[in-house]
């Protein structure tokens, strides 16, 4: 037998140990990195509710509030806009809500308590892009002669209803977010937040 | 004395300066670095206009580096409101245009510089494709290309946020939203690249630091590997033939001219053609009519209002109306999440070109007509995604852009096949050279 061939077991041991404890540092250290890089304890404190009154708000009007960071629609719908709803219950890819995306208090068909006020998050579930308001019926504002008013993303296209409800075959996987909602009095609303309230 | 890369040491012929040479060269392979890479780099001398681009990309790095480092003396990665309500980044940018001395300029070079980049890179990549340059032996070197090209993207993504205007903010927004579409890690993953649960200053924050200092770290790392397995191999050319078969005594190719000073005064002429255009645009367009610079991207950064038209930067649009061309939800699964695939397939596939290319010849000269009409196709195809991608979102952009993506796919998926059963010209013996 060579020199070369005669394997030393205990070094090779050895060096086996070594490695593994080596590697298991190794690992560890990553640890605080990626960990350092997710959201710090500021920015998940930061996810206080927001207080709203909607006494000016017109039949027809949305005003658009910021909360954690993302645009909240609070639109009031005028009874022509919900009246578009039940007519597009064949066009829409989830017309009875059953997706996770509003609070079982709004699991209805115009998706809100009050049913002329909606309160949507204004993010396009397909990318995070903010939908545009095409409120005028037909092609006015640029969309199908058939359309009969809603939002349209400007990245890529989807399309959804008043009450934020997606149409079918669309890069959109799902309707619109409706966050947790109360409303504090009849024109006060706090987003964010599910208390019970009036 | 030799050294172990087989070139011999320096010898002094007495002189103070040959004297310091030599102790240098004992103690550093300086000569073995200069004949090795250089004055005894033996590359084809039939180089024609398409072997300008590879040091015309490191050209636009070094414009990069620099400018870079004089833009991040000004600019301040902070996305909170200054006193006029205007965020603090992008008023630092605005600072470095209007008061810094000669800030436009430098900042126009790095704007302009990150499109010439891909301008350059697509035209090295396409010399590549059009001469069979992945081909075995150099099927590495294709593979580090393809991940500098991965890189470069990145650095340009991450780079776009730190203006902080509308587009910084709504592209990057779309675009960690991808990672979202990935089953059952999307959600944590996304929220963990943004540091928050929307784009905001922790993003801003991460994306300069990567910018600034791990991805260019990656990039010289990755360029080195590049060229180091370039010079291993030696340089294809427009014949697709290998030099080295045909060599004299010495083993040196009959058909090889060392590139120093052969192809440094060669590309010296490139460099400077090539910096009349950049700093024509530079100086006369550096916006390049809205695709360098993007308008919407005057405006500060906000998070309630996307712009009504959001498109990516030009160099990522072939593969941005790639993604929007996959409507379809396929196996239980959403069309988003398969737009996603099918974007990083279109980017990955192509480090796959050395395998699926089965043709017995390397160069487009010899290639028969159904590879060139594949290619055609295909560069078309690429075009039209690029162009597409700009626009709107529109019904018939839709269909040309799912026509092309199957263009695009089938160029490379059925390369297997077409590139071996068509018809090629025989290769010469020895490279053509008037």
């Amino acid at each position: 037998m060579s020199e070369e061939s005669k394997v030393d077991c205990g070094r090779r041991r050895l060096i086996i140990a070594t490695a593994v404890v080596g590697g298991a540092g190794a690992a560890a250290a990553v640890v605080p990195f990626v960990s350092s890089m997710l959201p710090s304890e500021r920015a998940k404190a930061a996810g206080a509710p927001v207080e709203v009154d909607v006494s000016n708000l017109a039949p027809g009007q949305m005003i658009t509030v910021e909360w954690r960071g993302k645009p909240v629609w609070i639109f009031n719908r005028s009874q022509e806009m919900l009246d578009t709803l039940a007519k597009l219950d064949q066009s829409v890819a989830d017309p009875k809500s059953d997706g996770k995306q509003q609070p079982d208090y709004c699991k209805n068909p115009t998706r809100s308590i009050k049913p002329n006020l909606l309160v949507a998050v204004g993010i396009c579930t397909h990318l995070g892009c903010s939908p545009t308001s095409k409120f005028k019926q037909g092609a006015e504002e640029g969309m199908p002669a058939d359309w009969l008013g809603g939002f349209i993303c400007p990245c890529h296209g989807s399309t959804f209803d008043f009450a934020g409800r997606v149409f079918r075959n669309k890069p959109a996987p799902s309707n619109l977010e409706v966050p947790p909602h109360t409303y504090l009095s009849a024109t006060r609303i706090l987003i964010g937040e599910d208390r019970k309230g009036v | 004395m030799a050294s172990n890369s087989g070139y011999d040491k320096y010898k002094s012929d007495g002189s103070l300066q040959g004297n310091l040479l030599e102790w240098f060269d004992a103690r550093f392979p300086a000569t073995s670095l200069w004949r090795g890479h250089l004055a005894e780099y033996y590359a084809p001398k039939n180089f024609n206009f398409w072997y300008f681009f590879g040091s015309l990309a490191i050209v636009v790095l070094a414009i990069q580096i620099i400018t870079g480092i004089f833009l991040v003396m000004f600019y301040k990665p902070d996305a909170s409101l200054n006193a006029n309500g205007v965020p603090v980044a992008f008023a630092s940018v605005e600072y470095i245009m209007r008061d810094v001395n000669w800030g436009w300029l430098i900042r126009y070079m790095h704007s302009t510089g990150a499109s010439a980049f891909f301008v350059v890179v697509y035209l090295h990549m396409f010399r590549g494709m059009l001469y069979g340059s992945y081909r075995k032996p150099r099927e590495l070197i294709w593979v580090f290309g393809m991940l500098i090209f991965l890189v470069l993207m990145a650095e340009a993504f991450m780079g776009y946020l730190l203006p902080w205007g509308q587009m910084s903010f709504w592209g990057a927004q779309v675009i960690v939203n991808l990672f979202s579409a990935i089953p059952f890690i999307g959600e944590p993953l996304s929220i963990w690249i943004r540091g928050d649960y929307v784009i905001g200053d922790a993003t801003l924050n991460r994306f300069f630091s990567f910018h600034v200092i791990a991805v260019p770290l990656a990039l010289l790392g990755l360029v080195a590997a590049h060229i180091m397995a370039l010079h291993e191999v030696g340089s294809n050319n427009p014949d697709g033939i290998e030099i080295k078969k045909n060599v004299d005594a010495k083993g040196i190719p009959l058909d090889g001219i060392p590139f120093h000073p052969y192809y440094t005064v060669k590309d010296i002429v490139g460099v400077v053609a090539f910096l009349i255009v950049f700093f024509a645009v530079v100086l006369f367009a550096p916006e390049g009519g809205g695709y360098f610079l993007e308008y919407n991207n005057f405006f500060p950064a906000d998070p309630l209002k996307t712009p009504p038209h959001i498109a990516p930067v030009w160099y990522f649009t072939p593969f941005y109306s790639i993604l929007r061309a996959i409507v379809w939800p396929i196996f239980g699964l959403e069309a988003k999440f398969w737009g996603v695939v099918a974007m990083g397939a279109s980017v990955v596939v192509i480090a796959f070109l050395p395998w699926l290319d089965r043709s017995p010849v390397k160069s487009i000269r010899y290639r028969g007509p159904i590879y060139k009409s594949f290619l055609t196709a295909f560069v078309i195809a690429f075009l039209a995604l690029g162009y597409f991608g700009t626009q709107p979102p529109s019904p018939v952009g839709e269909v040309v852009s799912q026509i092309c993506t199957l263009i695009y796919f089938a160029f490379f998926l059925l390369m297997p096949w077409y590139s071996k059963i068509d018809k090629c010209k025989p290769e010469p013996e020895r490279v053509t050279f008037k």
